[in-house]
């Protein structure tokens, strides 16, 4: 199934999404396409359900209601997608891709199976082990089968050893890319600020993922970085062929480099477009500013509230 | 309380160093005076009717404070910022280069190995033997049963208290086989290490989703449970009585007796039973170096790094697509399996093993040596070791302390009073283990030592 250029494929389809914490519903029947090899962000105001929707997707939350269907290849035909709702599983593969059931897989097989990797609001490195080792642990899996599940490794077989080095010359090449190789020996914990983010985000890349998610990459860093950081984004999607999906604030860096924009306000969705439209859009402008007492229903009319 | 000072020190002195540091001293010799009333001044005794008389032991108590007061003045009077700063950022270890870290390392292997004949030519046949039996492999078990911990507790971060629970089973199991299908120790060995590691795996299901503490007190269950059946279950273990009879090993074959076949026959020499000593010392110095190595090994390979990401960060190793599950199960089996080993040799060591052997005080040490050593650290930990149970064996030779305290003392007693000091000085001197600092597993152009400030311990 070709697609034309013009239309890209769905990557990403979540489906009335709904997580509630007890009588708190944090994120009400949300649904979006994240589409692939594009730069989706997801913004709204502080307490909007924004990470609430990020870990469910990463599958931190088990989401109370809803499909998140993440897709590799060209989208699920028609009886492929019955054939995997209609039964217990959580993956299907189907002649041109493989289709994943995200609200179905825990955690650690979202990241291994469906390719999908993730950053955190708090940097969460390894602070303990150096820039390097983060690199390496975040290639666990392939590099724990190429060392036979500790057995083939412990024996130190030509096969291991050379899965290490292909695994240390990809750690070198995103180190040379975020412009850290020379701090490769290095406590992580030792970086600066800015260079923990970037570390983070080649940290998530060493996973191989299909699709990012990074949770607010640009807060804390400079007007300087922050341009950096959308040069990086801009080349992962394009170089690597990861689509991109990002929680973020910093609406120079959301308006500059997305695809596509997504606003979210008290859990649901508000709007969904370009940056362009989304930057025009009343209801987006009335959720971040808010409007004068007098001005509220004219904004509501005008909302379509 | 005669040496506290009753009045309050004047104005100009509350605020200078020493007067501080006289403050605080006559704050510990008062609180020093309150906890020992309960246990140290009044003292029950049984006197001839068999009735209970109260006896009062003041003037201890005085000494005491006074020994208190003296100390925390004299702490308090070393200037701040010189001696703990200084103190805690010296370096225990000269640093050395790897060609020198290499030799030293040959350099102590081949002193290992010398060490049985070292003992036999020094002090003769009948000498040996307490150097080689006692200080010998009862530190070297300790130096693999702490290496074997060091894998879940360094390593993976995981706090576990019932880890001799593990080394029970190494035992029982070898105890078991050996006298029930007439095994021999060297198809029994494999088998306790399987048989642990199956237990550790068992453990580890239901308790890996618990964190910290909680952890801490499930293992310290498991390790009471295992010693509960064996004490109970007399038709399997004989509950108290435990196994005797155990097989001794043998040199491939050939057993270490006093027959025409036995290994003193064999090679032509004088019967002794010394040379079963000194095969039991190679048994386990290869057993706890094996340990060694497979810890080395294992730490740079994708589980050791994923152990060490564990204990760093756990949530952060699930977004990378890590199993923690698996991994804590494989660092607990694995940890087991180490203890199972050890539990073999000991059971075969011994002859005879009992519960008695397996209470929560081993594991108490085993931990305390993990803790001492620095948490990850193979030398940090096997120093240790050496210093702890070789301490304790040593206070069995102060015996010429009786000729100055008098018949009674038991310098042996005093061991766990030596050995809760030691553990006060180091956490005070070094709150992270005599080697704290974390060697990276893998480096590009130059191996760093990691400052223990970075190191996380890990939160189960």
């Amino acid at each position: 199934m070709a697609v034309p250029a013009s239309m890209p494929s769905p990557l990403l389809t979540i489906e009335h999404l709904s997580m509630r914490f007890g009588g708190l519903i944090a994120v009400n029947d949300l649904s979006f396409t994240a589409h692939r090899g594009q730069i989706t962000a997801l913004i709204g105001p502080n307490g909007a359900g924004k990470t609430t929707v990020f870990n469910c997707i990463t599958g931190f939350y088990k989401p109370t209601a809803g499909r998140i269907l993440l897709t590799h290849g060209s989208p699920p035909p028609a009886d492929s997608l019955r054939a995997l709702m209609g039964t217990g599983r959580r993956e299907i593969r189907y002649t041109g891709g493989s289709a994943y059931l995200l609200e179905r897989m825990p955690d650690h097989d979202i990241t291994a199976r469906a390719r999908v990797a993730r950053t955190f609001q708090n940097i969460r490195l390894f602070a303990g082990m150096t820039v390097l080792e983060n690199l390496l642990v975040a290639q666990h899996n392939t590099l724990m089968r190429a060392s036979g599940f500790s057995i083939r490794g412990l024996l130190g077989t030509a096969g291991y050893r050379a899965a290490e080095t292909r695994a240390v010359d990809k750690a070198r090449g995103w180190l040379e890319r975020i412009g850290l190789i020379d701090r490769a020996d290095d406590p992580a914990g030792d970086l600066p600020y800015g260079d923990q983010r970037r570390l983070e985000i080649a940290r998530a890349m060493c996973t191989n993922p299909v699709l990012l998610c990074l949770d607010e990459p640009a807060a804390g860093l400079n007007p300087r970085e922050s341009a950096e950081l959308g040069t990086l984004l801009r080349s992962i999607r394009t170089e690597d062929e990861t689509s991109i999906l990002l929680i973020e604030h910093d609406m120079s860096v959301v308006m500059e480099i997305s695809d596509h924009v997504i606003v979210l306000e008290y859990g649901v969705g508000i709007a969904d477009g370009t940056p362009e439209e989304i930057r025009n859009d009343p209801k987006v402008i009335a959720a971040y500013l808010g409007v004068e007492d007098d001005e509220v229903a004219e904004a509501e009319a005008e909302a379509g509230l | 309380m005669p040496d506290a000072p009753q009045t309050p020190p004047p104005p100009g002195l509350e605020r200078s160093p020493a007067g501080r540091a006289l403050k605080d001293a006559a704050l510990a010799a008062l609180l020093t005076f309150g906890l020992s009333i309960p246990i140290i001044a009044l003292r029950t005794d049984q006197d001839f009717n068999n009735q209970l008389i109260l006896t009062t032991r003041w003037d201890l108590v005085a000494v005491l404070c006074a020994v208190v007061f003296v100390l925390r003045l004299a702490w308090g009077l070393i200037p701040a910022g010189t001696g703990a700063a200084t103190a805690r950022s010296a370096r225990l270890l000269p640093r050395f280069n790897d060609r020198q870290v290499e030799v030293l390392k040959w350099a102590g292997l081949a002193l290992l190995v010398a060490y049985p004949l070292l003992a036999l030519a020094l002090t003769g046949r009948s000498g040996s033997i307490k150097w080689i039996d006692n200080f010998g492999i009862q530190i070297l078990i300790y130096v693999m049963l702490a290496w074997g911990l060091n894998i879940v507790v360094g390593l993976a971060g995981l706090l576990d208290l019932g880890y001799v629970a593990f080394y029970a089973v190494g035992a029982y199991s070898t105890a078991l086989l050996a006298k029930t299908f007439g095994l021999s120790f060297w198809i029994c060995l494999p088998l306790a290490g399987i048989m642990a590691a199956f237990w550790g795996i068992l453990l580890g299901f239901p308790v890996l989703r618990l964190r910290g503490d909680y952890l801490a007190i499930v293992t310290l269950a498991f390790g009471e449970i295992i010693r509960l059946v064996l004490i109970n279950w007399v038709d399997f273990t004989g509950g108290y009585a435990g196994i005797s009879g155990i097989p001794r090993p043998t040199f491939f074959g050939i057993p270490f007796n006093a027959s025409p076949n036995g290994f003193a026959a064999v090679f032509g020499l004088e019967f002794t039973p010394i040379y079963r000593t000194i095969f039991l010392f190679y048994v386990i110095l290869a057993l706890a170096l094996l340990t060694n190595w497979a810890t080395i090994r294992l730490r740079r390979l994708p589980l050791g790094r994923a152990w060490e990401a564990l204990r760093e960060d756990e949530i952060a190793c699930r977004s990378l697509g890590i199993d923690t599950v698996k991994t804590k199960l494989a660092a607990f089996s694995i940890g087991a399996m180490f203890g199972g080993f050890a539990g073999a040799f000991f059971a075969t060591r011994q002859g005879f093993i009992s519960p008695e052997s397996f209470i929560f005080m081993e594991s108490a040490i085993i931990l305390s040596i993990v803790v001492l050593g620095g948490m990850g650290s193979q030398v940090g930990v096997a120093i240790a070791a050496v210093a702890m149970i070789g301490g304790t064996e040593l206070l069995r030779e102060l015996a010429w302390l009786k000729q100055v305290f008098g018949n009674e003392f038991d310098p042996a007693q005093y061991r766990m009073l030596v050995f809760g000091l030691a553990m006060v000085v180091i956490m005070i001197w070094r709150p992270r283990g005599l080697i704290a600092t974390r060697a990276p597993s893998i480096y590009l152009k130059e191996r760093k030592a990691i400052s223990s400030d970075l190191v996380k311990e890990g939160a189960g």
